[in-house]
């Protein structure tokens, strides 16, 4: 029987997987964004299963807010990502360093 | 009860129809041309709102939409602080831009947009409404940060907001579900009655946990500071003014709530991470401003630090701190403004230059302006008898009562360190060593909200232009 531990340990190992794919990642700024996808994913499996374990429906709602906000943010993420590679020729992580922080 | 719930998001909805009409009107008609004017229009729009918040009844404050939406006298005051904020930064910036071939329309409309999801935020009494302003006032940002499209800088100041932004809406996001989770549900309301004995379970911690670690990073708090320099330094100028003012604001506001609404029965829970963060921000700003001759990046370090003194006051942990709270960042909004606004006009041969070491004998030039300078930065650093060191001692006070008297004395340390890098500017700009050709070419507006929060810094000692009573009641309203 599939429990609700299963599908919270399954949505924070995509999360965990997805902060690593954020910090690990030297190559390319489209993993980023496809990194912080996993991690609203997972997110995701955890409202569903939370909102299906407690037979509440707040928990599905709040997901298509989820989505729907994802689908926005990554939208801008590409648009800005276009501009930066307009003017710097290459969307390499470890290019992202004109300003050093 | 439709006509209720409306009435309460009446100033969100009129902003939000605002700027959506704004929108579509501009594309149809002129452009970048009608730049100037819609800034106007919409510093006047949020004129106005502000005005009509403070004025309204304020008989029947409480909850609507089922307690999502919370409308009561905290929520207004920081309404206020941010409209009046988000409105002068607009207007100090609008030459500026212009100017440097920045003047796109779009701007003043996504300020409007953000300003409507910093409201949101503050009003926030559900996890799903949180969510949803908190990203509505980040997507714009992310936007404005990248606006000079033309300039590396400032596309890699977008991309690293996104990426980090993304990065903490994703940590808010995992906390909420536990939250929503183990406390069964997302109303703030029903989260605090989760706690037992002032603790909460082990899922609801870690939820918090996670919350808070994603709010340190929109109120740019350590461990979570890492993007604000990079992101003032990359961003227009008058963008970082915005990026330094309303949203502090709106984001610390949205963390008392929290804190309070959702998570005030567990105040032992949280009271040791967030002396952690502010002791953190605290020094973290004081001492690596100190290696910056970069104003804005100067600037960024500075507002980590002021951050931590706000913390401060949070960790306290009662109305008194909320209360302290709330003077510090309405203190931290004015000074910032009037600093920025002198920054945004640094030229030099018509190029926007923002090194310090620029300012050398510049009192010599302009003995007005760099009068209101020398106030604001004693008044950055907290030098009585200027209004920025009633923030501090508000702050400082509200610690000891605490009984964190040993988070005050650090405050107090930090404080002393950081005084150091405000005094070397006022140094450059009245000793300096050479000859300045540095120019300060400012709009009648840019100059007015310099003087006028210069003028504000010295006449708001005597009794801080009432803004200590205003934060007293809003206080009593979030803790009680």
């Amino acid at each position: 029987m599939v429990g609700l531990e299963h599908y919270l340990a399954v949505a924070a190992a995509l999360f965990v997987i997805g902060i690593f794919g954020l910090f690990l990642n030297r190559k390319n700024v489209i993993i980023l964004l496809m990194s912080i996808e996993l991690m609203l994913l997972a997110v995701n499996i955890n409202l569903v299963a939370f909102s299906s374990y407690l037979g509440d429906l707040v928990g599905q709602v709040f997901t298509l807010f989820v989505l729907t906000v994802a689908a926005a943010e990554a939208a801008i993420g590409l648009a800005i990502l276009v501009s930066f590679f307009r003017n710097r020729g290459t969307i390499a992580v470890e290019d992202v360093n004109v300003m050093k922080g | 009860m439709t006509s209720t719930d409306l009435q309460a998001v009446l100033p969100e909805l009129l902003l939000a129809v605002y700027a959506m009409i704004a929108l579509i009107g501009a594309v149809y008609t002129g452009k970048d041309k009608l730049t100037g004017t819609l800034t106007w229009l919409t510093a006047g729009v949020m004129g106005a709102l502000a005005l009509w918040i403070g004025l309204a009844n304020t008989a029947t404050p409480g909850a609507a939409f089922g307690g999502m939406f919370l409308d009561d006298g905290y929520a207004r005051f920081a309404k206020i602080a941010i409209l009046i904020a988000a409105g002068a930064v607009l207007l100090a910036g609008e030459a500026v831009l212009a100017r440097r071939g920045m003047a796109r329309f779009e701007y003043p409309i996504l300020v409007a947009l953000a300003t409507v999801g910093m409201m949101v935020m503050v009003s926030a009494g559900d996890l799903m409404l949180l969510y949803m302003g908190l990203e509505l006032q980040s997507l714009s940002l992310y936007v404005i940060a990248a606006m000079n499209r033309d300039s590396v800088k400032s596309s890699e100041a977008g991309l690293k907001y996104f990426v980090l932004g993304a990065l903490s809406s994703g940590l808010l996001l995992y906390g909420a579900s536990l939250v929503y989770g183990y406390a069964g549900t997302t109303l703030f309301s029903g989260i605090i009655a989760a706690a037992t004995d002032g603790h909460v379970g082990l899922g609801l911690l870690f939820g918090l946990v996670f919350v808070i670690s994603a709010l340190a990073f929109k109120v740019s708090a350590v461990p979570f500071h890492m993007w604000t320099p990079d992101v003032y330094e990359g961003a227009p100028t008058p963008v970082a003014a915005f990026f330094a003012t309303a949203p502090k604001l709106a984001a610390m506001v949205l963390f008392a709530r929290v804190l309070f609404d959702a998570f005030g029965a567990a105040v032992a829970d949280w009271q040791q991470v967030l002396v952690l963060i502010s002791l953190g921000s605290m020094f973290l700003g004081a001492v690596a401003a100190i290696a910056q001759t970069d104003f804005k990046r100067l600037m960024a370090y500075s507002s980590i630090g002021h951050m931590g003194f706000a913390l401060m006051g949070l960790a306290a942990g009662d109305a008194y701190g909320v209360q302290a709270m709330l003077v510090y960042m309405a203190i931290y909004l004015t000074m910032n403004v009037g600093t920025f606004a002198f920054i945004m006009s640094m030229e030099r041969d018509g190029k926007h230059v923002v090194d310090i070491r620029s300012l050398n004998q510049y009192a010599k030039a302009e003995p007005v302006k760099a009068a209101a300078m020398l106030v604001l930065l004693f008044s950055l650093a907290g030098v009585p008898p200027l209004v920025g060191f009633f923030g501090k001692l508000y702050v400082l006070n509200a610690a000891v009562q605490a009984d964190l008297m040993w988070l005050a004395v650090a405050g107090v340390i930090a404080s002393v360190i950081g005084a150091f890098y405000y005094l070397r500017i006022v140094y450059y700009m009245y000793f300096g060593e050479s000859e300045t050709t540095i120019e300060t070419p400012m709009s009648p507006a840019a100059w007015v909200m310099l003087v006028g929060s210069a003028t504000a810094m010295v006449l708001g000692v005597v009794n801080l232009f009432g803004v200590e009573s205003a934060a007293a009641a809003a206080a009593l309203i979030l803790v009680n």
